[in-house]
């Protein structure tokens, strides 16, 4: 089986052909990689597709009213919406540094949710 | 009147990458303008990772990005003002600044332009209807969302397919958002490939190349749209109009370096890119104004933009050294088939140039050729040559001996 896929690991974005053969289907023939990051991709894409996510968080007495965060690996494309559940629940209280973790083992993936910038107190 | 060695224009990713790096190779007397408060240019506002893997090895997000250089001007000492417009720029390198303090005219041995660039609006292409609320251009919506936590809308269309776009088609979904539909009236998208994938298709968001809007609906608010699609000459095709109920429309129909005071100076403008005719040293037709970053033509990444930046500190450095290659005779650079556009647009010959461009059209295995009339210069190996990202060519300054004029095209 031949796929066609973009490689998201960089701007460079390779236009990724995977062959899966049937009598290795562990086994990938990966074409047009401009780095060996792009097999790797292509294998997880296919077995255990996983994704980073950034979104912000409500902050309380800050000069801003919203931190950004991002998560601090990449969680299995298909928790992304029960990650996002729990950042929008959640609420800081001013200051926040980049960095700070907000949430830890976010919705059970064992990734934590971090500041990607600093707040001020008002 | 203050006189100052350098003065940069703008605190994004090119000129915070400017500022830090004159700082490194000994100029001192450099002052940053921002006429934000925060330092940081769009930055702030693009919260999702990506930026960095060239500068820093990593990915970061955009608000990450910018903090590595907050430190390092901090470090450094570099004298910033923020809040702070320059109202007007004279050929004579002198300018008018306005802040909180009032107001105050100084003048620079040379100029730093790193203003970036704005957003095409609904006005700037042709939309016919009524202009109700819930009509927003990508990079608003996506301040809106990202700093003032504003939600924009629940049923999304987005009209033009560029990075921004995509970029928000995600964060609104990620929010809960229903993103229904991304037209793109050309038959590719301008987007990077990657932005395709990870922001439309990892939500099925589906992506209608060759379509486009045609009619706003609704009053107070929008209530709808109207679509079509395009014939191969760009014409709408009789009988294809749909409607698609929303309350909220995107636009992300492209960027425009914002160079309003780089013309009122006398800066001469590039019509395909926007921005400043440079040469090899990145000097504009104006003597000690320089120019980086999204200014000069809009860039794909962060990265490069902070890299021209850096360049441009090179170049400032020796200008005022009085040790930049002098010439009378420049050689002209040409975008030939195939090639949108080149830069630098003319170049000394006297030093190696790192060759900037951007092809026409998507295609597939494909060589980028140099040439001095017919003689070959270079040829370069492109996969997958698309619009959407910049290449480039290095030519030594040994490969430019006895040139007469340069053109680059794809074969
Ligand atoms: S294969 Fe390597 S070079 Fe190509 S997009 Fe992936 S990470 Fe980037």
């Amino acid at each position: 089986m031949t796929k066609e896929m973009v490689c998201i690991l960089c701007p460079n974005s390779c236009n990724l052909i995977v062959t899966q053969s049937d009598k290795n289907p562990d086994g990938l023939k990966v074409e047009n990689a401009l780095c060996p990051k792009g097999k790797e991709y292509a294998h997880n894409e296919l077995f255990n597709p996983k994704r980073t996510i950034a979104s912000s968080i409500l902050v309380e007495e800050g000069e801003l009213p919203l931190v950004s965060v991002k998560i601090d690996k990449p969680i299995p494309k298909s928790k992304i919406f029960e990650v996002m559940k729990e950042i929008k629940k959640a609420k800081v209280k001013a200051p926040v540094k980049i960095g700070d973790i907000l949430i830890k083992n976010v919705a059970g993936t064992d990734a934590n949710v971090i500041a990607t910038k600093s707040v001020d107190k008002i | 009147m203050t006189e100052k060695d350098v003065v940069i224009i703008g605190a994004g990713p090119a000129g915070l990458a400017c500022a830090t790096r004159l700082k490194e190779i000994g100029v001192n007397d450099v002052l940053l303008i921002e006429r934000e408060k925060k330092l940081g240019g769009i930055l702030n506002q693009c919260i999702h990772d990506g930026f960095g893997l060239h500068k820093f090895k990593e990915t970061l997000t955009g608000p990450e990005y910018i903090e590595r250089y907050l430190q390092k001007l901090i470090n450094y000492k570099v004298e910033v003002l923020s809040d702070t417009m320059v109202v007007n720029l004279f050929p004579d390198k002198s300018m008018i600044l306005s802040g909180p303090w009032g107001r105050e005219k100084i003048k620079a041995k040379a100029v730093v332009l790193a203003m970036g660039c704005r957003e095409r609006t609904a006005g700037a292409i042709w939309l016919a209807g009524s202009r109700p609320a819930g009509v927003y251009t990508a990079g608003v919506a996506q301040r809106l969302m990202n700093i003032d936590n504003y939600m924009i809308g629940n049923e999304v269309v987005i009209l033009g397919s560029g990075d921004v776009g995509l970029i928000m088609a995600r964060r609104l979904t990620l929010e809960g958002a229903r993103v229904l539909m991304v037209l793109e009236k050309l038959p590719y998208s301008s987007g990077l490939p990657r932005n395709i994938s990870q922001c439309l298709n990892d939500y099925d968001i589906p992506l209608y190349l060759k379509t486009t809007v045609t009619r706003i609906h609704g009053k107070a608010r929008i209530e709808g749209v109207t679509y079509v699609s395009l014939d191969d000459e760009g014409k709408p095709i009789p009988g294809s109009e749909r409607f698609i109920r929303c309350d909220t429309l995107l636009l992300s129909v492209g960027l425009i370096p914002e160079n309003e005071l780089s013309r009122e100076a006398g800066v001469a403008i590039h019509p395909v890119t926007g921005g400043p005719i440079v040469n090899d040293t990145y000097q504009t037709n104006i003597e000690g104004v320089f120019a980086a970053g999204n200014v000069l033509h809009v860039h794909d990444l962060a990265d490069w933009a902070s890299m021209e930046g850096e360049l441009v500190a090179d170049f400032a450095k020796r200008y005022l050294e009085g040790s930049l290659p002098q010439t009378q005779n420049w050689i002209e650079v040409k975008a030939g088939e195939g090639i949108r556009y080149v830069l630098p647009q003319r170049i000394s010959g006297k030093i190696d140039v790192n060759l900037l461009f951007r092809v026409s059209f998507p295609a597939r295995n494909k060589h980028i050729v140099i040439k001095d009339k017919d003689r070959i210069i270079k040829r370069k190996r492109v996969i997958n040559p698309h619009p959407a990202i910049m290449e480039n060519i290095e030519v030594k300054r040994d490969e430019l001996k006895g040139v007469q004029s340069l053109e680059v095209m794809i074969e």
